[in-house]
Parts: C-alpha cells; sequence; structure tokens
C-alpha cells in the first residue's frame, strides 16, 4: 500500500485516519510511552534546577544527618551512622521522586493539557504511568549516583556489579509501585491542594516508620510491626544487606519481623508484589470517565 | 446524508445541578454545525461528552458512526477536539507539542514530519514553530492547537468556543480555517456563545438554553420561521413596566404588528414583530407621536439569530450571559466535572 502523504494545499487534507499503516497495541503503547517521556526530559533539560537540588538533596542529608551520629559507638549500628544511612538515603530520594510524579500530571489535569491524553485513542492510560516511572527511574539513578559516590568517599565503599544491578532493581521496583499510587492518586483526587497533603502526610511518617534512619531492634514492638509493613523497609534492607555482604546470598535474613524472619529473596519478592498490587488496584482510577 | 454525530437524548447533572437537561441534534457529514446558547447552557458538558472526558448520566452518542459509549477509543481516533482554552506547556515548543500529539495519535514519524509542516505553513505558524509555546500570543496558541487537533486527520472536528478571547484578527483567520476545512470534507461541529460567528460560519444551528435544545435548522430557516422584521424600540432610557405594557396594547392594535416582546434587562425595550414593509417603521412612529410618547431609540431590522432565541426563551442572549455571569460559580463547576 502506498501512502499519500503529501499536502500541499487544504483541498489535499482529507480525512483519512483508515491509510494509515496497521499497527499494533504493543507498538502504540510503545510510541506513545516514548512520546510522553520525551515531554518529560524536556521539562527536565529546560528547567535542570529540579535535577541539581534532586541531586543537592540527598547529599545534605548523607553529609549533615550522617554526622548527626557520628560519634556514637559503632558496635550499635554495625557500622559508623553515615555508612549505616546510605540505603535510607538511596531509597527514600527515590520514594520521594515517586510520590511526587502525581504532581506535574495533576498540574496537566488542571490546566486541561491531560484533556489533550484523554481524547487521543491510547492504547493504554498506563502509558501516562510508565512515562513518569521512566522519568523518575532515570532521574533517581542520577540521584543514586551521587548518593553511593559520595557515601564511597566518606568510606563506605562501593556495591559489586551484581549488587549495584540488585540495587537498580529495588529502586526500579519501588518507583514502579510508589508511582503507580502516586498517579491513582492523581486521577482520584479533586486537586492538586489535596495531593499535596496526601503527599505531606505520607512522606515523613512512611520514613520515620522503616528501617531507613535506625534499625529493627531499636524500635517497640508496635514500631517494629508498622516498619515491617511498610514496602520501604523492604527495599532498605536489601540494599544495606548488599553494602555490608559483597558475598550476598538469596537466603541470608535481611529482617526480623515480629512475626518471621524475612530472607534478602523474600524481601524482593515483596517489593515486587507491591509493584504489582499498585499497578493493579489503580486500574479502575484510571479507566475513570470513559476508558 | 449520513450523520457524523449523533446526540440523543443527552443528559448529565453534576450532583444538584442539571448541566444537560435532554439534548438531541445531529450533525451531517460535511457541514459545520454550530451549538449556539449563553455560558452555562450545557454547551461544554455536551462537548465534553461527545470527546470521552465526560460519562453522560443517559443518552446516546454517536461520532463518524461509532458508539461513543461502546467504543470509546475507536470514536477518539476520530475525533479531533479543541477545548475552549488552550492548554498547551509553555515549556515545550509548538514542535515538540505537535510531535507529542503525534506520538499519541499513533503517526508514523514521516507522515508526523509531513503533516506537521504541512499544517505548520497552511496556519501561517512556520515562523513559531521552534519556539516555545510560553511566549505565543493568544492568537497563534489558538492555531497551533488547531494544528494539533488536525493532526490525526479527524472525521469531525469539535471545537468548543474556537474564538473566545480573540481579537477580531485572529478570529477572522480562525473562521476562514474553518471554511477551508470544511471544503475538504470535514465535519466541524462548534459551540459559540457568539452570535456572528455562528451565523457566518454555520450551515446549521442548534440553539441551546438551560440543557436543553429549543431550536435546530439553517439560520435562514430558523429567522425565517420566525417571519417578518424587526422593530426594537426604546420609548426612554429605562421604561417602566407599565409604559412598556400599554405601549405594547398601543402597537399590538396596529395591523401589521405580530408580535411584541417586552424586554426588561434592556431598560423595558419592545421587540416588535412586524410583517415586512417600507412604511412600518414610519407608522410606528406616528402612532408613538399622536399618543404623545417620546422615542429614546427606534431600529428595524430583518430577524437575527439573536430573535430567534429571543422568541424561545423571552430574553436576548446576551441578558442570558448577564444572568448566568452572576449566579455560575465556575470554580465549583470545574471541581464537579474533575470528580465525574
Amino acid at each position: 500500500m502506498t501512502i499519500s502523504t503529501s499536502p500541499k494545499t487544504i483541498a489535499d487534507w482529507q480525512p483519512r485516519t483508515d491509510r494509515l499503516p496497521q499497527t499494533s497495541a504493543f507498538s502504540d503503547f510503545v510510541q506513545e510511552t516514548l512520546g510522553l517521556t520525551t515531554r518529560l526530559f524536556i521539562q527536565l533539560k529546560r528547567r535542570p534546577s529540579t535535577l541539581v537540588a534532586g541531586i543537592v538533596q540527598p547529599l545534605m542529608w548523607l553529609l549533615l544527618f550522617g554526622a548527626l551520629f557520628q560519634n556514637i559507638p559503632k558496635d550499635l549500628f554495625g557500622t559508623d551512622y553515615g555508612h549505616f544511612l546510605g540505603a535510607g538515603v538511596i531509597v527514600f530520594t527515590a520514594f520521594v521522586g515517586a510520590l511526587n510524579a502525581g504532581l506535574p500530571v495533576m498540574f496537566d489535569r488542571e490546566f486541561g493539557f491531560l484533556n489533550r491524553l484523554l481524547v487521543a485513542p491510547l492504547a493504554s492510560r498506563y502509558s501516562i504511568v510508565a512515562a513518569s516511572a521512566i522519568y523518575i527511574i532515570a532521574l533517581t539513578l542520577l540521584q543514586v549516583v551521587a548518593i553511593v559516590g559520595l557515601s564511597a568517599l566518606l568510606g563506605a565503599g562501593l556495591p559489586g556489579f551484581g549488587g549495584a544491578a540488585i540495587i537498580l532493581l529495588v529502586v526500579l521496583l519501588l518507583v514502579v509501585g510508589v508511582t503507580a499510587l502516586s498517579l491513582g492518586l492523581t486521577f482520584a483526587l479533586p486537586g492538586h491542594i489535596e495531593l499535596i497533603a496526601v503527599i505531606f502526610v505520607a512522606n515523613l511518617p512512611l520514613l520515620f516508620a522503616s528501617t531507613a534512619l535506625a534499625p529493627l531492634s531499636f524500635m517497640p514492638t508496635w514500631l517494629q510491626t508498622i516498619a515491617c509493613l511498610n514496602p520501604l523497609s523492604y527495599a532498605i534492607e536489601p540494599i544495606r544487606y548488599l553494602y555490608t555482604n559483597p558475598q550476598w546470598q538469596w537466603s541470608s535474613v535481611i529482617l526480623h519481623a515480629p512475626w518471621a524472619d524475612v530472607s534478602f529473596g523474600t524481601a524482593l519478592l515483596v517489593l515486587t508484589g507491591f509493584a504489582v498490587v499498585s499497578l493493579v488496584i489503580i486500574q479502575p482510577l484510571l479507566r475513570r470517565r470513559l476508558a | 446524508m449520513a450523520a457524523a454525530v449523533v446526540v440523543k437524548n443527552l443528559r448529565k447533572s453534576y450532583g444538584s445541578s442539571i448541566a444537560v437537561q435532554d439534548v438531541s441534534f445531529e450533525v451531517q457529514a460535511g457541514e459545520i454545525f454550530g451549538l449556539l446558547g449563553p455560558n452555562g447552557a450545557g454547551k461544554t458538558t455536551t462537548i465534553r461528552c461527545l470527546c470521552t472526558l465526560t460519562k453522560p448520566d443517559g443518552g446516546e452518542l454517536e461520532v463518524a458512526g461509532v458508539s461513543v459509549l461502546k467504543d470509546p477509543r475507536s470514536a477518539r481516533s476520530k475525533l479531533g477536539y479543541i477545548a475552549q482554552e488552550v492548554a498547551l506547556d509553555k515549556v515545550l515548543t509548538g514542535r515538540e507539542l505537535l510531535n507529542l500529539q503525534a506520538a499519541i495519535y499513533h503517526l508514523p514519524k514521516a507522515i508526523a514530519n509531513q503533516r506537521i509542516e504541512f499544517l505548520t505553513s497552511i496556519l501561517g505558524l512556520t515562523e513559531y514553530i521552534n519556539k516555545k509555546t510560553g511566549g505565543y500570543s493568544g492568537g497563534l496558541k489558538r492555531r497551533l492547537d488547531l494544528a494539533a487537533g488536525l493532526l490525526h486527520q479527524p472525521e469531525v472536528l469539535i471545537l468548543d468556543e474556537p474564538t473566545v478571547g480573540l481579537d477580531i484578527e485572529s478570529r477572522v483567520v480562525v473562521w476562514d480555517f474553518l471554511r477551508q476545512l470544511k471544503s475538504t470534507g470535514t465535519t466541524i461541529l462548534l459551540t459559540s456563545h457568539y452570535l456572528e460567528e455562528v451565523d457566518a460560519l454555520a450551515d446549521r444551528v442548534g440553539i441551546i438554553d438551560a440543557g436543553k435544545v429549543i431550536a435546530t435548522g439553517t439560520p435562514s430557516e430558523l429567522k425565517d420561521r420566525l417571519g417578518g422584521e424587526r422593530i426594537t424600540l426604546r420609548i426612554r432610557e429605562f421604561t417602566t413596566s407599565a409604559e412598556a405594557d400599554s405601549t405594547k396594547d398601543l402597537l399590538m392594535k396596529l395591523p401589521f404588528v405580530q408580535d411584541a416582546i417586552i424586554n426588561a434587562n434592556q431598560g423595558n425595550s419592545l421587540n416588535l414583530v412586524v410583517q415586512a414593509s417600507d412604511d412600518a417603521l414610519s407608522k410606528v412612529q406616528a402612532t408613538l407621536k399622536s399618543a404623545g410618547l417620546p422615542v429614546f431609540g427606534i431600529a428595524q431590522s430583518r430577524p437575527s439569530l439573536d430573535d430567534v432565541y429571543l422568541a424561545a426563551t423571552g430574553k436576548t442572549l446576551m441578558d442570558a450571559e448577564m444572568a448566568t455571569a452572576g449566579s455560575r460559580d465556575l470554580k465549583a463547576e470545574k471541581k464537579q466535572s474533575m470528580k465525574n
């Protein structure tokens, strides 16, 4: 089939969508996701302050919060506190980035830009989720490189190649899960004020009720229970374990939950489950109106 | 000719407020159909339902033979939507926005590039297409929005108040473009609260008021249906209703006066429906003079679409605008529509 697509005058402008080459739903999904991702990266390139702030902030955490307990006895954390904190900062940085993923989409919704996407024959509205997740993952990777680099300078050493790959996997799973929830909220809540309120309320409590800042053994049992229900702990502990154990094993116990010991492999499975469940539960929200 | 758009018994409420009560109309393939009505009449809700942005409470909707409710994705590929408020990403250039538009409509790169070149040249955007849209004027934004809505060559283009807020020059550019577009066979459905816009562009008109279509037809059909000519009369700048009533009784006695409507919102002016004749105006003036009544202003005209609206609702479009402007809570409406 030849496609005549060189209109020269308005008279050549005929409605002829039926003459476009047939494409598969998958290739449509990839194309729309790439288009949406490109937009986010163009925004980042033209507003680099987002990137600069995103890299400086976790480094500040690491330097200042890490120094806060500098003189604490070393055996308390198994290592010095700055090294202990590294995994927490990596995960919390990824978490905050993903939690905020819904905000630009909410502004798009409020300014009417999202309508442009909603009236288009998208293969799936998950392309909006996918584009945000790809963007946040790329941004988080840059942040992680900076955090790992600074941690190495502070004497924490570098994870091995396999360890780095698993850190990447952990970040990816966490970002996908949290981005999905954030976008689900974006479609469910009436406006950005409500979304910011939810982000505000979720942010720090989820940090405090995880093993980011202190090990489980420091906490009372009720907080241990909450921390072991918190997906962030299942991202933090594997990374912390990888940092301190170059010879890692899937079966190594990394978290002593009040109800059972959690192995390295199980923690990754829990994180995978979290990402899958998040993606599934937001489906009705993405389908709101006429999906 | 087949109907390119079918709206049948459409209903939609936001909470306790009824936005669309019972709207039905058809747009024939290849025509420009204007949905005319004051702000708050239900035009935008009707359009939002057609474009799959709002789920109606009831009714049937079809675009290019496809049921919007049963197969929304297919309907989306057949329609182009130009919203009332142009929503662009100010960080992107015009070309980048069109590239994004091409991606979400799954156009192959080569075809997208050719169409972008074509649309930018025909819409006079070539000079600006590589600049960020944040610096565009209102007219440029509207033209870029048109290019975006047309990139996938929709069979039906739906425009919500396409020239609201534009200067006269940009408005004429948009009008000319829509006329040209019509000549290519694209069906165009537009809403407007500008009488002159609908009169100038539309092959057929649906007049919508308080969530209902109250008249449908070509502009000349609607005007002819009213018949006669119009004399708009103001005795004083602000006439009392008693004096307007007595003047109405007086003038209704004239054999060529068919009807008289008192427009309370315009200082109790009188809108007379008269049989077409050369001396109707002078006879009315003579009658007023002999009754000792002054004349603040008097004019004779052919019926306009506003007269059609006035005859159906008892108020002019502008009065309806003023009435809704005071009573609408646009913020609450927007919030409500985001929930639905």
